[in-house]
């Protein structure tokens, strides 16, 4: 008996829609959030993972609505994350439905908001998420506002910083490999997973079922985060997780 | 007809523990309130709690329904939710915080550094995903929920009862620990049956029809 690793398909949403972009640009439609979310939840995703990349703030409620919609339908653990500034942003996704927010480039510019949500929503409710891209052998930088800006932080003493702070929980995403199906970065996840005692979900780059496995069995992460290959066709959550169980990785099987 | 009480003192996710009921009883009428008034009507309590246990405690008795929801305990089927579970019993290690006192015992934290589990990979502190639930009693509100069924976690601390027959459930997580209490008319689970898809919504199901 033991905790089953997770797989968890990510959504990004934009206006309303399911998109998937490849390095954090070219933006393809992909479908409606709900619908979606419904088909993971029957494949037997273990969480579903909202990302709000809508860049202006006019736009950022016509998530909530989203939220409302998947949570009254889907029980299983739902994140969302993208332009979480305050506590308040956080009290607003929490009451949609959100079990767990995503903070990301708030977290850089103002630490004490994963500190201030965390002691007033416990850190079982917070996800720093983690842009890092690598800058020299064994060597990641944290970057922010969706991969666009350089912070000159180390990404595995920020996911120690964050997990100190009262983080419950560390999405890290590789920038050089997402978008480009050739596998999560397993350098990164395994020094940031080692260095922290929260959970850690490995994110960017999956193009294959063997870069989910290896996502757990090399880079040592709790959790594995994808989009395109569920999104389009490619596989199911179901398929995904038969394949980890026959490599002896403990899995919910639905 | 059912009316289910989901106790809102501030704390936890009500509106999920809400729409879950109200997926499996349709029929009912499932009200998330904080009026003493409600729980006194209520067929039946869930109490939610989500976060640190001495917030949840002070934010209880400051939104005065604390009386009216051990009142309820004494007769009325009463499901308690992660920290709603572990405010059941005597006294939490966190933050030295008197529980309510209904099951004898108290809420302890995962003491699980240098341990490795079974892959080789460290134990993580929260316990956050799924495991497995091993039935070690017989109950009610097992019913139609297999042995050994994955549900969802994510906590810091658990209960360790003080009278062995009020455990229903344990979970292995570097050590087996209570995660499903019983006792009378009370039932409460450390994992979120709101969030554990199927198995969750059957145990939500079968605690509307209980008639202990």
């Amino acid at each position: 008996m033991t905790l089953a690793k997770r797989i968890i398909p990510c959504l990004d949403v934009t206006a309303g829609r399911v998109v998937k972009g490849i390095n954090f640009q070219e933006l393809r439609d992909a479908g409606d959030p709900v619908e979606i979310a419904r088909r993971y939840d029957a494949q037997g995703a273990d969480e579903i993972t909202f990302l709000d990349i809508t860049a202006s703030s006019d736009g950022r409620d016509l998530i909530l609505p989203i939220i409302e919609a998947v949570a009254s339908q889907v029980f299983i653990p739902l994140t969302v994350g993208g332009g979480v500034r305050t506590v308040a942003d956080v009290r607003r996704l929490l009451n949609a439905g959100a079990d767990k927010v995503g903070i990301n480039t708030s977290a850089v510019t103002n630490p004490q908001l994963v500190a201030d949500a965390a002691h007033k929503y416990g850190s079982q409710c917070i996800v720093v998420a983690i842009d890092a891209k690598n800058v020299a052998p064994g060597k990641w930088e944290v970057f922010t506002h969706g991969g666009r800006n350089a912070t000159g932080l180390d990404a595995v003493e920020w996911a120690q910083n964050m997990a100190r702070l009262g983080a419950g929980e560390i999405l890290l995403t590789s920038m050089d490999k997402d978008g480009t199906r050739s596998g999560f970065d397993l350098g990164l996840t395994r020094a940031v997973s080692d260095a922290v005692s929260i959970p850690v979900i490995a994110s960017g780059g999956v193009g294959g079922l063997q870069d989910l496995a290896d996502g757990i069995k090399v880079g040592g992460a709790d959790a594995v985060l994808a989009a395109s290959i569920f999104h389009y066709g490619h596989h199911t959550v179901g398929e995904a997780k038969q394949f980890m169980a026959a490599q002896n990785i403990p899995m919910r099987l639905i | 007809m059912n009316k289910i009480v989901v106790v809102d003192y501030g704390m936890g996710n009500l509106r999920s523990v809400a729409q879950a009921l109200r997926a499996v009883a349709p029929e009912a009428n499932v009200l998330i309130s904080g009026e003493v008034a409600d729980i006194q009507s209520a067929d039946r309590i869930v109490l939610p709690g989500q976060g640190a246990m001495p917030d949840c405690m002070s934010s209880l008795r400051d939104s005065g329904v604390q009386e009216a929801v051990l009142n309820a305990s004494r007769n009325k089927p009463l499901f308690g939710v992660c920290v709603g579970e572990q405010m059941l019993f005597d006294l939490s290690e966190e933050g030295n915080t008197p529980g309510l006192g209904l099951l004898p015992g108290k809420v302890v934290r995962f003491d699980l550094d240098g341990q490795l589990q079974a892959d080789g990979s460290r134990f993580k502190v929260p316990q956050m995903g799924w495991n497995r639930v091993q039935q070690s009693r017989p109950h009610a509100l097992w019913q139609d929920i297999p042995d050994q069924e994955y549900f969802y976690f994510v906590h810091s601390y658990y209960a360790q009862p003080d009278n062995a027959e009020h455990i229903v459930g344990m979970t292995d997580y570097g050590q087996l620990f209570a995660c499903a209490v019983a006792r009378d008319n009370i039932f409460a689970t450390q994992f979120h049956p709101e969030k554990s898809a199927h198995a969750g919504l059957q145990l939500y199901k079968n605690f509307v029809h209980w008639n202990p």
